[in-house]
């Protein structure tokens, strides 16, 4: 599904992925840990397409194609999502016209007819309950005076209407409380199938109690130093990210 | 010696005093001498003077357009040429063919028991009690208005005495048509008497866009104690119409008005407010919108003038500014000494598009006493990368991220329109603007032009 090769990006001439390698295949999930400043936001904006990040070495295809040659808007009509980290506010945009702009826009790349108001509306629904969000916020600007929590339910939401084929999601547990964290994991593991995957991005194992990876791998330093089973990230948990670090640092 | 253009008016005028005279009412020939002479001993403005500061009043009054003194009729029906058809509105409506009052079978339609409304020659003539307003209001001094006063012999009057309340707004369509340069000085007078409700919606075309016109307005609005006033001013003109308009309007005693300035096509404009509070718990709301492209101009001059105690004013204007258009907005609110607890409020945002386009803004507090809440505010800016990229990652395009951004930014001028059948066709206008579907055209949906048989081609 994706490849990527050696991929360097850098934002404001600062280089921050120095060559990263990861192949992810259908119906797997992939954990990228590692400590702050270590490049894992980077990865998921320049996989997104964030016209800020310069990609200045490497490939990385997606079910075949050049995925960095693609802008944002068809990296997400080919089913690329990113879930943010922070969820940007939109005030003056209705969750709801921006929700039926996106459906139609990527209904209109795959060259089907846009979706009727009683559609979408039923879709609406229908993918707000995955998550519990409330219809109100549904009605509501896009993230505008949403709580932390209810901005990452926001993007599973989205992620729900979406339905991609691959989905990073960025530090989607960082802000939420224990029942948040649980119905956004609920969210994500309702989502899963055979056919897609998921790249999710923590600081923290508690997260993949709920969301259970197959992979997991460490990124340091702009680069993934280690790459092992579920099991790892108990044994980071315990141990912390030193020993990494200094294993990374004597290569 | 440099050319004075307010020369050819000043002859202009001279020379068919008669005839200007017997084309109009002994009201506005009441006032024209004294106009005169403000001319004659006056300069106008420079550009770059203060509250002159990006309009060039010399070059826009240079040219040598043509003044229908002889009250030439114009041979077009404008009930027959010109439709404007918003959904779900129905108005009074009312024509003003260039500077003349254009009399069609609407506007014979019945209005509630002394009511007045129709050419302010006739009614001026007729009703001492209407023609005593004649010039209340604007302040003769101001060129604009000197000018006006000198060369006006027609416009639009709504009389609305004391109880009256509307339940259909007033429409009035200015129309500009002409096979020559013309200049159109037109006068709009709106009284309100106590306690009466009433809406204006005034909209400026221009047919035959190849032709260079100028607009020159002179608007008076009373606001009787306790009335509620909403007054819609939107045009739609051409890229070779200028407009210069002075709006004066005067509040009594806990009178309510709104007044909001719309501008989707143009060409040079200049637009004046002057707001007066006469009397305690006024309220005024004083929008704006520009949306400029090409090589489009917008000058928004406002004084709101706290003379009372206890009023509250709020002002917004909001301006997207592309290509080479400059906009400017120069607000200044005055508090006198004596108006305790007034709250006022300015605030002028804008986007700029591009480094070619331009905008100035100068927002101002001038406040003289200590027990007021006022405040000011201004932003220049660009849309929000962030915004789009989030946008992007949802699949819409870049244009379509901009444009709903675009529309997004004037949703709270457009929030604030107290028509809902206006504020949907506006919110309609604005979004086929931003999405590049009415940017050439002239009032999408309103051009008779662009119409098809079933009235609206939206």
């Amino acid at each position: 599904m994706l490849k990527i090769e050696n991929l360097h990006a850098e934002i404001a001439g600062k280089e921050i992925l120095k060559g990263i390698n990861l192949t992810v295949n259908a119906g797997e999930v992939h954990a990228i840990m590692g400590p702050n400043g270590s490049g894992k936001s980077t990865l998921s904006m320049v996989l997104a397409g964030n016209p800020a990040y310069t990609v200045t070495e490497g490939t990385a295809e997606f079910f075949g194609k050049d995925l960095l040659a693609m802008p944002p808007e068809v990296r997400s009509h080919e089913g690329l999502f990113l879930g943010f980290q922070y969820p940007v506010e939109i005030p003056g945009v209705s969750m709801v016209n921006f929700m039926r702009a996106a459906i139609n826009e990527r209904r209109k790349y795959l060259g089907e007819p846009p979706m009727s108001a009683t559609e979408f509306l039923k879709l609406m629904r229908e993918k707000r309950a995955v998550v519990e969000l409330d219809n109100k916020l549904a009605s509501r600007s896009v993230n505008e005076g949403f709580s932390g929590g209810e901005k990452k339910r926001n993007e599973i939401f989205q992620m729900a209407m979406l339905e991609p084929r691959l989905s990073i999601l960025d530090e989607t547990d960082s802000g939420l409380d224990i029942d948040a964290l649980r119905i956004v994991a609920g969210g994500v593991n309702k989502l899963k199938t055979s056919q897609n995957a998921t790249i999710v991005i923590t600081h923290y194992q508690r997260l993949l109690d709920y969301i259970k990876p197959d992979v997991i791998h460490i990124l340091y330093k702009g680069r993934i130093v280690k790459t092992a089973g579920p099991e790892l990230a108990l044994e980071l948990e315990e141990k912390g990210y030193d020993w990494i670090k200094e294993m990374a640092d004597k290569d | 010696m440099e050319s004075n253009p307010l020369l050819q008016y000043i002859e202009l005028y001279k020379a068919n005093r008669e005839l200007l005279d017997r084309g109009s009412a002994p009201a506005m020939n009441a006032l024209r001498s004294r106009a005169c002479g403000i001319l004659e001993s006056c300069r106008l403005p420079r550009k770059g003077s203060e509250n002159y500061e990006h309009t060039d009043l010399d070059a826009i009054l240079a040219p040598d357009y043509g003044v229908n003194v002889a009250r030439v009729p114009m041979k077009i029906n404008p009930a027959e040429s010109f439709n404007c058809r918003v959904p779900n509105m129905s108005t009074s409506l009312f024509f003003l063919l260039n500077d003349a009052f254009a009399a069609t079978d609407l506007s014979l339609r019945k209005m509630p028991e002394g009511v007045l409304c129709g050419s302010l020659r006739e009614i001026l003539k007729s009703h001492p009690e209407v023609a005593r307003y004649y010039g209340s209001a604007a302040e003769p001094e101001n060129p604009l208005v000197a000018l006006n006063t000198l060369l006006a012999q027609d416009g639009f009057v709504v009389y609305l005495p004391d109880g009256v309340q509307l339940e259909r707004p007033i429409q009035l369509i200015n129309i500009l048509k002409s096979e020559m340069p013309l200049m159109a000085p037109r006068r709009i007078l709106v009284v309100a008497g106590r306690d009466v409700k009433a809406c204006v919606l005034v909209c400026d075309h221009t047919q035959n866009q190849e032709q260079d016109y100028l607009s020159l307005s002179t608007v008076e609005i009373i606001c009787g104690p306790y009335s509620r006033i909403d007054y819609y001013d939107l045009e739609e003109s051409s890229p070779r119409t200028q407009r210069l308009t002075a709006l004066y309007a005067k509040l009594q005693e806990g009178a309510d008005l709104l007044v909001d300035g719309i501008t989707l096509h143009n060409g040079t404009t200049r637009n004046e407010y002057y707001v007066t509070t006469c009397g305690e718990h006024c309220r005024l709301e004083l929008l704006g919108m520009g949306i400029l492209n090409g090589t489009r101009r917008l000058e928004t001059y406002s004084l709101l003038r706290h003379e009372t105690p206890r009023c509250k004013s709020n002002e917004l204007f909001k301006y997207v500014v592309d290509d080479e258009a400059v906009g400017s907005f120069s607000g200044r609110i005055y508090v006198a000494p004596g108006s305790v607890k007034t709250e006022a409020y300015q605030a002028n945002r804008n986007i700029v598009g591009q480094p070619s386009a331009r905008m100035f803004s100068k927002p101002q507090l001038e406040i003289y006493n200590d027990d007021v809440k006022c405040s000011h505010g201004t932003a220049i800016g660009q849309l929000d990368e962030n915004q789009i990229f989030y946008m992007r990652s949802r699949g819409l395009s870049e244009e379509t991220a901009r444009t709903l951004l675009k529309q997004a930014f004037m949703a709270d001028v457009i929030d604030g329109v107290r028509l809902p059948s206006l504020r949907d066709r506006l919110r309609m206008l604005v979004e086929m603007w931003f999405s590049g579907k009415g940017a050439d055209s002239a009032c999408a949906g309103c051009n008779p032009e662009e119409q098809s048989a079933d009235g609206c081609r939206l």
